[in-house]
Formats: structure tokens, sequence, C-alpha cells
């Protein structure tokens, strides 16, 4: 087994087995350790797939960013009366059925699938190519997407806040 | 494309987790699972096709995936506020 493959594998394990443990956890601060656990693995992924770029960003704005928001407003709501609760709802076995029909149908449609040949990315730094492409082929979205940030951004201050 | 194979895993991972469990932080960390198991998959065919625009796809994904976190964080504040619970099932006043 070379390198890569072991790396691919480790790397995997990281990210499904920590999505497991983040699902099934009781307490919402061990899912969202387990959560980070699986983000890292992601990384390492994207690492993998010579995707610089996003293994950074993904450090900096999921585990950094996202994680961060999830810790504070575990720390600002009481999770501590819902751990003696049942953790999954009466119908649970329907969401079960509905996820592995899921599986299922998506697994057969990726075994029709015939892919075309791997072509080579152009010769260039990572960061180089992906700026290239955001900002001559994607300026209009790139600018909408910072149009939606501020939106969400109002808006979940206006949510938060506390009514007079 | 053995990613392909671990995108859908992650996926199915974050459906389970969003359709059976009752404490919304959790139902709301499956959301960020599944937005990550797109996110693999576009940058594997990145890669595969030679071609930077699926990474740009996964930058507005991890983009939407924020404001998602930070509106979603926003409604469960108030809901907790107003409701004193985080299980999603009590939150059924509108249910027949």
């Amino acid at each position: 087994m070379n390198l890569e493959a072991l790396f691919f594998y480790a790397f995997t394990t990281l990210a499904l087995g920590g999505a497991t443990l983040a699902i099934t956890r009781r307490s919402a601060v061990h899912a969202a350790i387990s959560l980070m656990v699986s983000l890292l693995g992601v990384a390492g992924l994207y690492l993998l797939l010579h995707a610089e770029f996003l293994f950074v960003a993904q450090i900096i704005l999921y585990i950094g960013g996202i994680l961060l928001l999830f810790l504070f407003v575990i720390m600002l709501v009481n999770l501590d009366a819902g751990r003696g609760l049942r953790q999954f709802h009466q119908r649970w076995p329907l969401g079960a059925a509905v996820t592995a029909i899921a599986g299922v149908a998506f697994a057969i449609l990726w075994s029709r699938v015939q892919l075309p040949p791997t072509q080579q990315m152009p010769d260039a730094g990572n960061v180089e190519l992906v700026a290239d492409t955001l900002l001559q082929d994607y300026l209009v979205p790139f600018e909408v997407v910072s149009l939606l940030l501020l939106v969400a951004v109002v808006g979940s201050v206006l949510l938060a806040r506390k009514r007079a | 494309m053995h990613y392909v194979a671990v995108s859908l895993a992650m996926l199915l991972i974050g459906t389970a987790g969003l359709l059976t469990r009752r404490n919304i932080v959790i139902i709301l960390m499956s959301i960020e699972l599944i937005l990550n198991a797109v996110n693999i998959n576009l940058v594997a065919f990145s890669k595969h096709h030679g071609n930077a625009a699926g990474q740009v796809f996964a930058i507005f994904v991890i983009a939407v995936a924020v404001a998602e976190a930070a509106v979603g964080l926003g409604i469960l504040l108030a809901l907790f506020r107003n409701r004193e619970t985080v299980q999603v099932d009590e939150v059924d006043l509108l249910k027949w």
C-alpha cells in the first residue's frame, strides 16, 4: 500500500468516524468536538486532492468560525436539561428508512455513471488557479455571495437580539 | 473514485442525523456534514476534470454554509428564549 492510499484511509476514518460520533453523542459539546475531528479529516482529503486553498479555508472558516459559533451557542443555551431525555424522536425509523432508500438510490445511480478520462490540472499554483476562476469567470456570483453574507449577518443579529 | 464513496457515506450519516435526532443543535451540525459531503464531491470532480471551477463552487458552498449557520443559530437562540427547549418535537404549535 503506498503512502497516498494510507493517508486517504486515515483521513477517511477521521471524517466518517467523527461524523458518526457527532450524530450519536448525547452531549452537544462532545458532538461539537467530534464534528471538529470530522471537519479536520475532510480538510485532509482536500489536501490529498491538491486543493490547498480549500484546505486552509476549511480549517479557518469551519473549525475557526462555524464550530466556534456552535460552541458559543451551546454555552448560551442550557442543554444539560436535555441529557436525560430521549435523543431520537418517535418516528426515527421513518427517517432511517428514508436515509437507507436514498443511499441505495445514489449507489445504483453511481454504478451506472461512466466517467470521461482524467485530465490534468493546468500547471499553475492552486491558489492562483482558484483566484483566476473565481475573479474572472465567477465574478458576479462572488459579489452576490458578499451581499448574501451581509444579509445573513444583519438577519441573525435581528433574530437573536433581546426584545425590549 | 473512492472520494465519491466517502462523500456518499458522509451524506448518509448527515441525513440520518438530520432525520432522527431531537436536539436542534445536532440537527444543524448534521446540515454542516451534508454540505461537507457535497464539497468533497465538488473538489474530487474538480481534480478529475482538471478544472478549478469545482473548487470555486466549494468556496460558494462554504460561504452559504456560514450564512446558514449564523441564521440557524440566531433562530435557535430566539426559540430557546421563547420556549425554553431545544427539542424539535416539542415545538409543535402549528401541528395539526
